[in-house]
Parts: structure tokens; C-alpha cells; sequence
């Protein structure tokens, strides 16, 4: 039992180990920024969650306690990284793309991150149409 | 066993935060330096969490979820500075 408990423990030690040595490399390999985004917004997010399992385990069949901070950690990351990716993303557009570059919106307002939010008022009028 | 997969899990991390290093002062555009803060954040609280499994202690719990926290905000304020170049309108 104690050999499958370090196994077990071990396996997603190295498993996160990878994936964040592979996202960061990603980081490094890919080219053009918006490739970039991909590698460690997924491959980071899976590295930590790996050791966070293998910290739960460890906490739960080495030690003996068990807590629930590591879920909430892990709740926090996956929450917060599309957020994050959302935001990078917007924040290459403002530099590097012109509004001409994109599609239409297909509503009655440009892209948020070119033009400003609308007026309250004229916000009403375009939901009573 | 743990301790030798707990030591590469180490190194890698380690590895990782020099690529990091490496794309935050190459970066063409202030998007990759953003985005490399943003995976180093991610890969010190992994190591934060390595090290307490080093120590056996769960007080580095606490720690990584304040750096997740912190680090979250701090992409979110960088990234509203470049968009609309303040970060509370």
C-alpha cells in the first residue's frame, strides 16, 4: 500500500512537472503572440493542477489530514485563466490590429475594444427595437 | 520515490521560469510579456505547493492562493493600463 501510495504521488508529480516545463516551453517555441496564448493558458493551468492532486494526496495518505484549500486553489486558477487569456488577447488587438482588419460585430456597435461602451440612454433605445 | 520525482518536478519548474525569463525580455509585443508574467505566476505557485510538500507543512496554502490572487489582479490592471490606458475609469 505505502509503494502504491508513492507511485501514485510520484506519477502526478511528473505528469505536472511536464506539462508546465511543456507550456512554458511553448511559451518560448511558438511564433507569432497570439499562437503563444495557447501554450501556457492550458498546459500551466494542468501543471498546477497536477501537483495540487499530488499535494492532496500526499496530505491525505502521508500525513493523515485533509483540507479543502488545494480545491480552492485549483477553482481559482481555472476560473481566473480565461479571464486572463481574454484579456491578453485584447490587449495584442488594441496594439496590433486595425478596426478595418476585423469583422462586423453584427450588432448596432463597433468592437468594446476600439469604441467606447455605449451611452445608458441610447442602450434603452436599442433594446426597445 | 517522492522525494526524486518531487526534485524533477523541481528542476522543471525551475526550467520553466528561465523560458519565461527568456520570452518576458525577447517578447516582440507587451501582450507576451504580459502573458509570460502571467505563466510565471502560475509556475511559482506550483513551486510554493512543491515546497510545502518538500517541508510537509500546509502553510504554503495559504501563501499560493494570496500569489493567485495577486497575480490575477496584477495581469487584469496591466492589461486594462494597455487597453484603455487607466485601470479604474
Amino acid at each position: 500500500m505505502a509503494l502504491f501510495t508513492d507511485i501514485l504521488i510520484s506519477f502526478f508529480l511528473v505528469i505536472s512537472g511536464v506539462f508546465g516545463l511543456v507550456g512554458s516551453f511553448g511559451l518560448v517555441k511558438l511564433h507569432g503572440s497570439m499562437q503563444r496564448l495557447h501554450a501556457p493558458t492550458k498546459a500551466a493551468a494542468l501543471g498546477v493542477g497536477g501537483v495540487l492532486i499530488a499535494s492532496m494526496l500526499y496530505f491525505l495518505l502521508v500525513e493523515g489530514s485533509f483540507s479543502f484549500h488545494e480545491l480552492l486553489i485549483t477553482l481559482f486558477v481555472f476560473l481566473t485563466a480565461p479571464i486572463t487569456a481574454s484579456f491578453i488577447a485584447k490587449a495584442f488587438m488594441v496594439g496590433n490590429l486595425r478596426p478595418e482588419d476585423l469583422p462586423e460585430t453584427g450588432g448596432a456597435y463597433g468592437w468594446a475594444v476600439y469604441d467606447d461602451p455605449p451611452a445608458q440612454d441610447q442602450h434603452k433605445d436599442g433594446g426597445e427595437k | 520515490m517522492i522525494s526524486v520525482a518531487l526534485t524533477f518536478a523541481f528542476g522543471c519548474y525551475a526550467i520553466s521560469l528561465l523560458f519565461n525569463l527568456w520570452r518576458i525580455a525577447r517578447g516582440p509585443d507587451v501582450a507576451d510579456r504580459i502573458l509570460a508574467l502571467d505563466t510565471m505566476v502560475i509556475n511559482v505557485i506550483a513551486l510554493l505547493i512543491l515546497f510545502g510538500i518538500l517541508k510537509g507543512t500546509p502553510i504554503y496554502y495559504e501563501v499560493s492562493m494570496l500569489l493567485a490572487m495577486v497575480g490575477f489582479v496584477s495581469t487584469v490592471a496591466y492589461c486594462r493600463f494597455i487597453l484603455r490606458g487607466d485601470i479604474i475609469e
